[in-house]
């Protein structure tokens, strides 16, 4: 070994290097413009085309937006200010259709004294969400439940609603607020309740219905208790089968009873009467909350070892994902009809919602086997290993974990379904997008306008979606930062 | 090979009583039509430390994994703490919560804290009080040298860690038997010796232990009895000292030059 080489490789620290912070991330507007945008001649190019697409875009349409106006009776009364104002020829935006009518965009035929029914289901509906989608993230929580109370009490105010409704709203959303912060778990019971409530708040009539169906799933869980001792499986069917027997035949006659003898009822509002992005929430809301488990269960279902639940799990599914959406809303509209029995009146929305739920479920089913798939054997075996039974290690385990991967594919689902629902115009019910618009534009005054509804639904939409995929993105970064 | 295992043993709660804790006859299992195990006989005692070895695909782990079901063997018997493990779901449910097992890659549930897979099973397996599973799995895990992480996620932990939690979360349960299918393999030298120590604390406890292993320094020092098995049998079974030192069969022999490395 040379002198010089046996120098280089003796080497002994005397001093320890203390920890350094980092160095801050050097910024600066040119700097950050030079590294993304011009960092080479390829990126240059493309930059200046970006620019040269956009400033298409806008000088196309600047002219038109420039031009709005927000306060006519008709389009020809718009048509006739945008050429007094700016000259014959020019093109503008008559926003004013959308003043005229928002209501019906939003409400569909809701009486309109009673608007502040669907926002107080709304605002409730976010009280029985909140402790669902941030159960960990207590700040955000609080901000929502306060913006969502201020936001619903004011808005049922400007909306005409009357005292009493108010004050019940305020109980209930600003109990929330207080609740949460003292003892969060409560919201849940509130998040349970909330589907029986809100139907009775969009539809009104007796309030009686509800109570009976909470009762029957009283008495079902009743007769889970008392039979789980000597066989969870017998005890899980007797509650189920109780519960449904009772739903079905006595519900009715017991909530007209005691309607009778009690009156508890508020303005009934038909069917036909929901219309707009009321309809297209209240079916997207329901088929998003009813389509998750279903579509967990045939998943499942589809995994099994067991040959009749796995065929009947594949045949459906891919029965189902094989057929158009529209399809099966022909089917829920008129061939429904053919089967129940004469007389039956089931109502529509329902009946969609339905048709809708098993679609969104057939593919959430595949999304979630994609993740069931991807679990390592490892974390099965574990479970096992340990004694869990096949329910408790697919629930503690296994779908935990399932559904942490499948979370992309799942919102992407629910942002699909919440669109097709907008599908519903052709069964005839009036979604936002055709239903409505036609609608208005039946009217002389407001005949041929064309861009501004497409504008005003395609923007609440894209507002709606675009939460989804945000909130998608924080729950999948906040469960990363969990797990590692 | 292994790092010679330097401490001293302490051999007072070590005993091996008459009580038979697990009992294999005649049993056989196939992989579609390859035969993997070949008529096992295995009588095992209460508090005995079994370490069994040999070459890969030789049938160690699918041997232990029959042992708590989580393989399924053909013909012959196994008979667990009294229970016969046939297809009664019941049976292989209780067989399962009173035998641990621990694995090669760990198999930590990610999702939850150390703490709570520690908690997990004795909450809702043994339905033990949350406060009183957690106070228990506190308990072992100070046993196993980890308490302060107990609110850190496994992916958190560094392979030895991970490895001593697996261990905890297996006691939480109260086992009466633990199944080891090479806990030190998929970990780096300095880790080994920690989980070692680990498992060597079990033994001085008098826990009955089936390890399969390559730490033939852990054999030596802990194990009662040494097994060696080839192409899915049994082929040698004795008592550490005579197992290395006058090996009988040729398989054996072969076995421990390559293994011991000379
Ligand atoms: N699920 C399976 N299907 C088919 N063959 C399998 C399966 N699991 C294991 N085998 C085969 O069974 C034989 C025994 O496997 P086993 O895992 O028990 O060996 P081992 O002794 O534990 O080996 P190693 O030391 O490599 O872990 C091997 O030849 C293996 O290829
Ligand atoms: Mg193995």
């Amino acid at each position: 070994m040379s002198e010089l080489h046996a120098q280089t490789v003796s080497f002994v620290r005397e001093t320890m290097i203390p920890p350094a912070p980092p160095p801050t991330r050097q910024t600066g507007a040119l700097r950050w413009l030079r590294e993304n945008l011009f960092s080479g001649p390829v990126n240059t190019i493309l930059t200046l085309l970006g620019l040269a697409i956009i400033w298409f875009l806008v000088s196309h349409f600047w002219d038109w937006f420039a031009h709005s106006v927000w306060n006519a009776a008709s389009l020809a009364e718009c048509r006739q200010i945008i050429a007094e104002t700016w000259g014959e020829g020019a093109r503008g935006a008559c926003w004013a259709v959308i003043r005229e009518r928002w209501n019906q965009y939003l409400f569909g035929f809701y009486p309109m004294e009673l608007y502040f029914r669907p926002v107080m289901a709304f605002g409730f509906l976010m009280v029985a969400l909140a402790p669902v989608l941030f159960s960990e993230s207590l700040q955000i929580r609080r901000i929502v439940l306060i913006v969502s109370a201020v936001l619903t009490l004011v808005l049922m105010a400007m909306l005409g609603s009357p005292m009493v409704w108010l004050a019940f709203a305020a109980v209930v959303m600003i109990g929330a607020v207080v609740i949460a912060e003292r003892h969060a778990p409560w919201l849940l019971i509130f998040s349970v309740l909330y589907p029986l409530l809100g139907i009775w708040l969009l539809w009104g009539g007796s309030l009686w219905p509800q109570i009976m169906v909470l009762a029957s799933i009283g008495l079902g869980w009743l007769a889970w208790k008392l039979l789980v001792r000597v066989s969870p499986l017998l005890a899980m069917v007797a509650g189920v089968l109780v519960t449904l027997i009772l739903w079905l035949v006595a519900v009715g006659p017991a909530a007209e009873d005691a309607q009778r003898l009690i009156p508890l009822a508020i303005t009934a509002v038909d069917s036909d009467q929901f219309g707009g992005f009321l309809l297209s929430i209240t079916i997207g809301v329901a088929g998003i909350a009813l389509s998750l488990p279903l579509g967990i269960i045939l998943a499942l279902a589809r995994r099994s070892d067991m040959f009749l639940v796995h065929t009947l799990a594949v045949t459906f599914i891919e029965f189902i994902r094989g057929v158009p959406l529209i399809t099966l809303l022909f089917v829920a509209s008129l061939l429904l009809n053919y089967f129940l029995p004469p007389g039956t009146n089931f109502d529509i929305i329902l009946r969609v919602i339905i048709m809708v739920t098993i679609f969104a479920a057939a593919y959430m089913a595949e999304v979630i086997r994609g993740g069931l798939a991807a679990l390592p054997r490892g974390q099965y075996e574990a479970a096992d290993a340990l004694g869990l039974d096949y329910w408790k290690a697919q629930r503690l385990i296994i779908l935990p974990q399932a559904l942490k991967i499948s979370i992309p594919g799942i919102v992407s689902t629910f942002i699909g379904m919440f669109k097709d629902t907008t599908l519903v115009v052709f069964v005839g019910l009036f979604d936002p997008l055709k239903g409505v618009s036609d609608f208005v534009r039946a009217n002389f005054a407001w005949k041929g306008v064309y861009w501004e509804p497409f504008i005003f639904v395609g923007a609440i939409f894209f507002i709606i979606c675009f939460s989804m995929s945000r909130y998608s993105m924080f729950l999948e970064r906040r469960l990363r930062r969990e797990h590692r | 090979m292994s790092e010679a295992i330097t401490r001293d043993i302490d051999r007072s709660h070590m005993k091996v009583s008459d009580e038979v804790a697990i009992d294999i006859r005649n049993m056989n299992k196939w992989y579609g039509t390859f035969h993997v195990l070949r008529d096992i006989d295995l009588t095992v005692h209460k508090g005995e430390r079994i370490v069994i070895a040999g070459p890969s695909g030789s049938g160690k782990s699918t041997l232990i994994r029959c042992i708590n079901r989580l393989e399924e063997h053909q013909s012959g018997h196994i008979v667990v703490d009294g229970i016969e493990l046939t297809s009664d779901i019941k049976n292989i449910d209780k067989v399962r919560s009173e035998v641990g097992m621990v694995f090669q890659h760990f198999n930590l549930f990610p999702h939850l804290t150390v703490l709570e897979n520690c908690t997990l099973a004795p909450i809702w397996v043994r339905k033990v009080p949350k406060k009183q599973a957690e106070a228990t799995a506190m308990r072992f895990l100070e046993k196993v040298k980890i308490p302060e992480q107990a609110g850190k996620y496994p992916g958190q932990l560094s392979g030895g860690q991970q490895q001593r939690v697996a261990i905890a979360r297996s006691l939480c349960m109260q086992p009466k038997i633990m199944l080891f299918d090479e806990p030190t393999s998929a970990l780096d030298p300095e880790m080994i010796k920690e989980v070692l120590d680990t498992m060597i604390e079990l033994a001085e406890e008098g826990m009955t232990m089936l390890c399969v292993t390559h730490e033939m320094g852990f054999a030596q020092a802990v194990a009662n009895r040494v097994i060696f098995m080839d192409q899915g049998q049994i082929v040698e079974q004795n008592n550490p000292h005579d197992f290395f030192h006058n090996p009988k069969s040729e398989r054996t022999k072969l076995f421990l030059s390559q293994i011991l490395g000379h």
